[in-house]
């Protein structure tokens, strides 16, 4: 066996599965598993935990894993991770745990993403659920939203002896993680609703369809509800459009409408609330969500475009993502940018006026910024187009809370080492911190803002 | 479980509901707007406040069976429920706000609601009347058995004028009509809330500002989460996108472009039509309607 190569997964074939929404990755069997897990060096000091932001103990559960104490393996995770079989699914490993890993130098690094979900999925599947055995402490908290913050900062609390409840502005818990990553990178029955089980398992409370800053303001859950202590972690769910002519054009949608259309709502199954299927779909930006858009869009029949105005070496997208969507047949239009939406005399879209781009001197982000190419400019014929271009904090929250303080892009302030924020009691974690990010990201932020919260009970 | 707790047919395809929701009975006010879902695999119907019950944890609405979900909701009965039931939702009448109240009771108000836009208007000309305003109101629809609320609504309003387009039951015309009409006999309004069919309140605003009268509509465009998510609901009022789910959805109807909002309204009709019919007709539908595949 050559060692410096991962061992292979499988995966459903790109052509099989553009046409459906079942899971794209098939993840390892024990075997292969196992096999993968010889790789890991087990180095004394592992560079792989420093770059999780969840600091699991990677090559401690790796090692359970060479000798089949799977169960061992998943209450490693689970120690500091709620969401294992979440994460081995969705985070950026190759820019995180994988990015560091020492085999990663001269060869593949270890698969640590899909042992963590093979050990997650296999805890699923016979049953095995995370325990805690600390007694409650008698304190209350609310956390807002159920998404990864929500979702983990939860969890950590309950096993520190919280009484936790989560409150939900929609009918089902997981936020992003059911409305917006599709069913075919993230199962939602047999993937996400479990590990939301677990959470519950721990003790934690979800009440849905409450919406904080309408329903009940974080106000009145301090003064008249009881609880000592709140975390918010509703995300960044408001979306931006380009602003360009066309716009409101009947086939424009956003990323977050139709993904929740297809994902929460299930539109794919036929339930009843409806979708658009386009015959020729342009998806605008490059990140995950764009991917997600779009291989969305080809499962439902149509010829998608991905436009993007950088290069593919600037896709924010994760590198497996951009590779899945390649193969199932997205079409990358990069380095071009929409001036204007086309309609015909029914206010529909008929096309979409693209200008090309070049990459120039690189702004603050880094990256190169990009500059129109003048006297470039043509039409695409489309019948939809779909803004992915990112998400902002939703202004709800912060617009009922006295004293809380936001930053000029509407995000909450709050400090990093502990998730703090300018209102005593009151911490925030995540999307609706930073603005859109990734979920381990987010994961993280709930995980120190717990520890923020006990620190703040404990004085 | 939301339960309904009341049920009661009110005309033609429209019916009413109370429905157990101690969060958006606690919190909610007259304009605000409540998202109802039947079951897992319901849509997310949005529908505005008609009164609500702060003792009782109840909030009534009124429901029109337009679509394949409306008519679905008629199949509740009562005792049974709501999956889910999430609210108030969008932002509170300006009129029916405490903060408000001095410069509101200084305003000669007329309420113009057309159809079903008769539910949304009731709570608000009962809150005025509460806190010692009196507003004038014409209420009207296409014909008389579409009528609902007029002694309800007499109750609570100074004067209340019905209409039906077809002239079976009070005044023969439209709002607009019966506004002129009252123009006519010498009376005026310093403010107008019309609430109604878009194309119902795009006259109004066309009426009114020849009259000048400033005037609020309530947009009630497509939605899907309600809480300023998804944009779908986006109109352009003023030149600027506006969200009618968390901006509105009371706007100055003077500024709404009406023919964008219309234009969008036709986005899901044709797959619509078709879940319609597959409902109405169950297994019974054969084809042939030009609608299904």
């Amino acid at each position: 066996m050559d060692m410096t190569k991962r061992t292979p997964i499988s995966e459903q074939d790109p052509k099989v599965r553009a046409t459906n929404f079942d899971e794209v990755c098939l993840g390892y069997t024990e075997e292969e598993a196992v096999a993968e897990a010889q790789r890991c060096l087990n180095c004394k000091k592992p560079l792989c935990v420093g770059g999780c932001p969840v600091s699991i103990d990677i090559p401690a559960f790796i090692a359970e894993v060479k000798e089949r104490n799977f169960e061992k393996a998943y209450q490693i995770i689970s120690e500091s991770s709620a969401l294992p079989a979440v994460c081995g699914r969705v985070c950026p490993q190759e820019t995180q745990c994988e990015g560091k890993c020492v085999r990663g130098l001269k060869g593949e690094a270890v698969a640590i993403g899909k042992l963590e979900r093979f050990v997650a999925d296999w805890a699923r599947k016979n049953g095995i659920k995370p325990h805690s055995d600390t007694p409650k402490n008698g304190h209350k908290v609310a956390v807002i939203g159920s998404g990864p913050a929500g979702l983990t900062c939860a969890g950590d609390l309950a096993r520190m002896g919280y009484d936790v409840t989560i409150f939900e502005a929609l009918h089902k818990a997981g936020g992003v993680l059911v409305y917006g990553i599709p069913e075919f990178r993230l199962p939602k029955d047999d993937v996400v609703l479990p590990e939301v089980e677990n959470v519950k398992a721990l003790g934690v409370k979800i009440e849905t369809n409450v919406i904080i800053g309408k329903s009940v303001t974080i106000d009145e859950l301090l003064e008249e509800e009881g609880f000592e202590a709140v975390f918010v972690g509703s995300g960044a769910g408001l979306p931006r459009f380009m602003g360009i002519p066309g716009e409101q054009a009947n086939g424009v949608f956003s990323a977050n409408e139709y993904l929740t259309r297809n994902n929460l709502m299930k539109s794919f199954k036929d339930y009843d609330t409806p979708i658009v299927r386009g015959k020729k779909v342009v998806v605008v930006g490059g990140g995950n969500v764009a991917m997600d858009a779009a291989r969305t869009a080809l499962r439902l029949g149509a010829e998608v475009h991905i436009v993007y105005r950088r290069g593919e070496a600037e896709l924010p997208a994760r590198a497996e993502e951009v590779h899945h969507a390649k193969e199932e047949g997205i079409i990358f239009d990069l380095l071009q940018n929409p001036v204007e939406i086309l309609t015909d005399d029914k206010g529909w879209v008929r096309g979409i006026r693209i200008i090309k781009m070049e990459l120039g001197e690189p702004d603050e982000s880094g990256r190169r910024s990009p500059v129109e190419v003048p006297g470039s400019e043509y039409e695409i014929e489309c019948d939809t187009v779909i803004m992915s271009l990112g998400t902002s904090p939703n202004p709800l929250i912060s617009a009922t809370t006295d004293g809380l303080e936001v930053n000029r892009r509407g995000c909450i302030v709050a400090k990093e080492e502990n998730g703090r924020t300018s209102k005593k009691g009151v911490y925030a974690g995540g999307d609706a911190v930073t603005g859109a990010a990734t979920v381990i990201l987010a994961m993280g932020a709930g995980k120190t803002a717990a520890q923020g919260i006990n620190d703040y009970f404990k004085g | 479980m939301y339960k309904i707790v009341r049920k009661e047919a009110l005309a033609e395809n429209i019916f009413l509901m109370d429905v157990e929701a101690p969060w958006v009975a606690r919190a909610c006010l007259p304009g605000q707007f409540v998202i109802a879902k039947i079951d897992e695999e319901g849509e997310r119907i949005p529908l505005t406040i008609c009164d609500y019950d702060r003792t009782k944890n109840t909030v009534t609405i009124v429901v029109q069976t337009i679509g394949a979900s409306t008519m679905r909701m008629d199949t509740l009965k009562e005792a049974e429920g709501f999956a889910d039931f999430v609210g108030p939702l969008g932002q509170p009448s300006d009129l029916c706000l405490e903060e408000n109240l001095e410069e509101t009771k200084k305003k000669n108000i007329v309420f113009i609601a057309g159809g079903l836009g008769t539910a949304p208007v009731y709570p608000q000309v009962k809150w005025l009347h509460e806190h010692g305003v009196e507003a004038t109101v014409i209420m009207g629809s296409r014909t008389k058995d579409l009528l609902f609320y007029i002694d309800e609504m007499k109750a609570v309003a100074k004067e209340v004028y019905v209409t039906t387009d077809d002239g079976t039951y009070g005044f023969h015309g439209m709002g607009t009509d019966q506004l002129k009409a009252l123009y006519a006999e010498g009376k005026t309004y310093d403010h107008c809330v019309a609430i109604g069919p878009m194309i119902m309140m795009k006259f109004v605003c066309l009426l009114t500002k020849e009259l000048g009268i400033h005037t609020i509509v309530s947009m009630n465009p497509i939605m899907v989460d309600g809480t300023g998510m998804c944009g779908a609901c986006r109109l352009i009022v003023d030149g600027k996108v506006k969200f009618a789910c968390v901006d509105g959805p009371e706007f100055d109807g003077h500024l709404v472009d009406f023919d964008l909002a219309m234009a969008r309204m036709a986005q899901y009709k044709t797959d619509e039509g078709r879940k319609k019919l597959a409902f109405e007709e169950g297994d019974t539908h054969h084809g042939g309607c030009g609608n299904c595949a």
